[in-house]
């Protein structure tokens, strides 16, 4: 087949999208728009790193800060949660044997997802409204900087997408305890308790075990959706909050900023966003990495009694870990520090490492394996979050917090080697995984284009964390602009490692496209010509 | 006397070492699980094992920070100690109102900087002429932010916001605004 029609049809032109059904479209359809915001953070970052080397004219400094904002945000909901919800949706209902609960709840949060993640980057790319993703009080509501229509617009998106994630937390939790039409009743309590580990704690206590009625990765979808229910709740709040001061101003009240306590709301909205940071992620990524080795191996988890129990301490850790990120902050009472910042903190070492060590373990009890493509990302994530969690420990710590705080080290070496190496490259794993099964046995295009996107993402993530943390360890700020190149030796290799990730992206987006064709993507967007609940056709 | 430069070279090594190590063995456990295999799973020893390492490994950080850095302990417990100096700083608009125009600090001095902000929340850090940081802390309106500090050794410093405070926030820097000289010379 030549290029053109390559193109057009995908490769061979085994991918026809009229034989998808509904959940395969739905799950097909979060994946790219996940991937395109991807593709929004990849160059948003790239002018970032270049405007850290030099200005660019065509940016304003309150630009700079707009992009600045909308970067983090538009990568954890429009990409990682459009990819997340998506693979869930598809994964509980494929593991669990059963169909989705709501496939128009599905689409919903879809939607909304979609939606609102471009109603809030479309009102910070206009009104260059940059508070930043941790909105410190008051500086959301300063309308002497910030245009109260953007920010409104802005707070409307984030909102819009809070609704979008609560309807697929419902959908997941009915999913998992829902009696289909026509099968025998099942017990929706006790697949509850299942679910979230209490038939698990009761087991410790009982001679007579219990069998677990949910598969382990449905356990730790079902765990991390607390955490994301509760971060919903702490996000909305919040943003109910910060619109009542919006309306206010707009309707021309001056409502005093200093009813509201700035290190209360510091404590409240960093216990809500850890809940992402150190709660749903750190649960999903476990999950997935347990799912991931189980289906390469096509063997059980090492020690899954010690993995399910660990996935319930990392959802208590979870709540209880946010002062370490006020290590810096004077008035927070020293005994928070040192428990919630640094002792349980230190906690996420041992339940990280033990999700490591039990992926690495099942992986070891069935080699030889072949380094498939799902193998070697899923590796790369692995390693992603080696190097990460302990970067994150160091700088959870009360006398090096003093010195590493709000610098370059905690977004170089810990947050982006998190993001984009460790969680990053867990879900490429999964959608090269998950690829055949959800097109129904389409081929990657060009496996040179995977190899080429699996070195360009490595190298360049490691990379840019690598020189992000050498000028933060030189005193480099996050946050911070340095207008005279004086940072400019780490920030262009940093910019070269970021061009690194964007060439791999390239690499993907192009190859994912050949694959299926461009006849293909357009075909995921149209209704489902298959009227059934079956998550895939028979 | 160990100052904030010599811990962050300590981490860097550290760090970096441990860096190297990781990798290689993600590398190495790459091949041979590729290459050679007899089915065998992991003993249950050795994964015991592990944990108990990790458990050791994130107390024993905490401790020996505690009792290597000599800011820790002074930092959690700032009440006790009586400052030879200190200075009180306001923060607004923007803008640092210093008590003067340059801070004057003898050399071994224990100094308080009590730092306030009239509006949004800031930050407070002191960096070398090399650029590197001294220490920070955040600022924030409403609440005490104070930060103890000996400085062992002359120097000017810059004082730098080290918050976001709105794109402001990135010009909120003054150069040179503290010296610590040998003697009494702030006397």
């Amino acid at each position: 087949m030549n290029f053109t029609k390559t193109l057009i049809n995908g490769e061979e032109g085994l991918f026809k999208s009229e034989t998808l059904t509904p959940m395969q479209k739905l799950t097909l359809r979060f994946v790219v728009v996940g991937l395109v915001y991807f593709g929004f953070v990849v160059i948003e970052g790239m002018l970032m790193r270049l405007y850290e080397v030099k200005p660019l004219p065509f940016i304003t400094e309150p630009q700079f800060f707009a992009i600045l904002t909308a970067h983090p945000l538009v990568g954890i909901f429009g990409s990682t949660y459009s990819i997340v919800c998506g693979a869930f949706l598809f994964l509980v209902p494929y593991l669990m044997k059963k169909p989705l609960w709501s496939i128009k709840m599905g689409n919903w949060t879809f939607i909304l997802i979609t939606a609102g993640t471009f109603i809030f980057w479309s009102a910070g790319f206009v009104s260059h409204y940059s508070p930043l993703y941790t909105l410190y009080w008051p500086l959301p509501a300063d309308f002497s900087q910030f245009s109260v229509w953007g920010g409104t617009f802005f707070i409307l998106g984030i909102a819009i997408v809070m609704a979008g994630t609560a309807l697929f937390i419902i959908n997941i939790f009915k999913t998992i305890t829902y009696t289909p039409e026509g099968w025998e009743k099942q017990r929706a309590g006790a697949l509850l308790s299942s679910a979230l580990g209490v038939t698990g704690f009761n087991n410790l206590f009982r001679k007579n075990k219990k069998e677990h009625l949910v598969p382990l990765p449905v356990a730790a979808v079902a765990r991390g959706s607390v955490d994301m229910a509760l971060n919903t709740i702490t996000i909305l709040f919040t943003g109910v909050l910060i619109l009542v001061y919006m309306v206010g101003a707009i309707l021309g009240f001056d409502l005093k900023e200093t009813a509201i306590d700035a290190l209360l709301y510091k404590n409240w909205f960093w216990w809500g966003l850890d809940l992402i940071a150190d709660g749903l992620v750190l649960i999903f990524v476990a999950g997935t990495w347990y799912l991931l080795a189980m289906m390469i191996t096509g063997k059980p988890l090492f020690m899954q009694n010690i993995a399910r129990a660990a996935l319930l301490v990392e959802l208590v850790v979870s709540w209880t870990v946010w002062s370490h990120h006020l290590l810096s902050d004077q008035a927070q009472p020293s005994i928070l520090k040192v428990l919630s910042g640094e002792m349980v903190t230190a906690f996420e070492l041992i339940t990280q490492g033990l999700a490591f060590f039990i992926t690495l373990a099942t992986l070891w009890s069935a080699r030889p394996l072949k380094m498939t493509n799902p193998l070697k990302f899923l590796l790369g994530g692995l390693l992603g979050f080696a190097l990460a969690v302990p970067a994150g420990i160091m700088q959870a710590d009360v006398g090096l917090n003093r010195i590493l705080h709000n610098t370059q080290w905690v977004v170089g070496p810990h947050v982006h080697v998190a993001i984009l190496v460790g969680l990053t490259m867990t879900l490429y794993s999964a959608i090269y995984i998950l690829f055949p099964i959800l097109t129904n046995g389409a081929r990657v295009y060009s496996q040179k284009l995977v190899n080429i996107h699996f070195w360009c993402h490595l190298v360049g993530g490691i990379g840019m964390g690598a020189f992000m943390g050498m000028a933060g360890l030189s005193g480099m700020l996050r946050r911070s602009l340095y207008v005279n190149g004086e940072f400019n030796t780490t920030m262009i290799l940093a910019a070269l490692s970021g061009t690194l990730i964007l060439v791999g992206f390239i690499a993907f987006f192009f190859n994912i496209v050949m694959s299926v064709g461009l006849k293909g993507v357009l075909g995921i967007f149209t209704p489902a010509r298959i009227r059934t609940r079956d998550l895939l056709p028979e | 006397m160990v100052d904030s430069k010599m811990v962050l070279t300590g981490q860097t090594i550290a760090y970096t070492i441990y860096c190297i190590v990781i990798i290689l063995l993600v590398a190495w456990f790459a091949w041979k699980v590729t290459h050679e295999g007899n089915g065998k799973g992991v003993k249950p020893a050795i994964f015991y094992t592990f944990v108990g390492f990790l458990t050791v490994l994130g107390v024993s950080l905490h401790l020996i920070t505690l009792n290597t850095i000599p800011w820790t302990k002074v930092d959690l417990n700032r009440s006790e100690y009586t400052p030879d100096k200190t200075f009180t700083i306001t923060v607004k608009d923007h803008q640092f109102i210093l008590p003067s125009e340059k801070m004057i600090i003898n050399v071994n001095d224990l100094v308080l900087f009590d730092v306030k902000s009239e509006d949004l929340t800031y930050g407070f850090g002191l960096f070398r002429k090399d650029r590197s940081m001294l220490f920070q802390m955040q600022v924030v309106p409403g609440h005490r932010n104070d930060v103890l500090w000996r400085f062992d050794r002359p120097g000017i410093y810059t004082i730098r916001s080290t918050e976001y405070s709105g794109p402001k926030g990135s010009h909120m820097v003054i150069d040179d605004a503290v010296e610590v000289v040998s003697g009494n010379g702030a006397n």
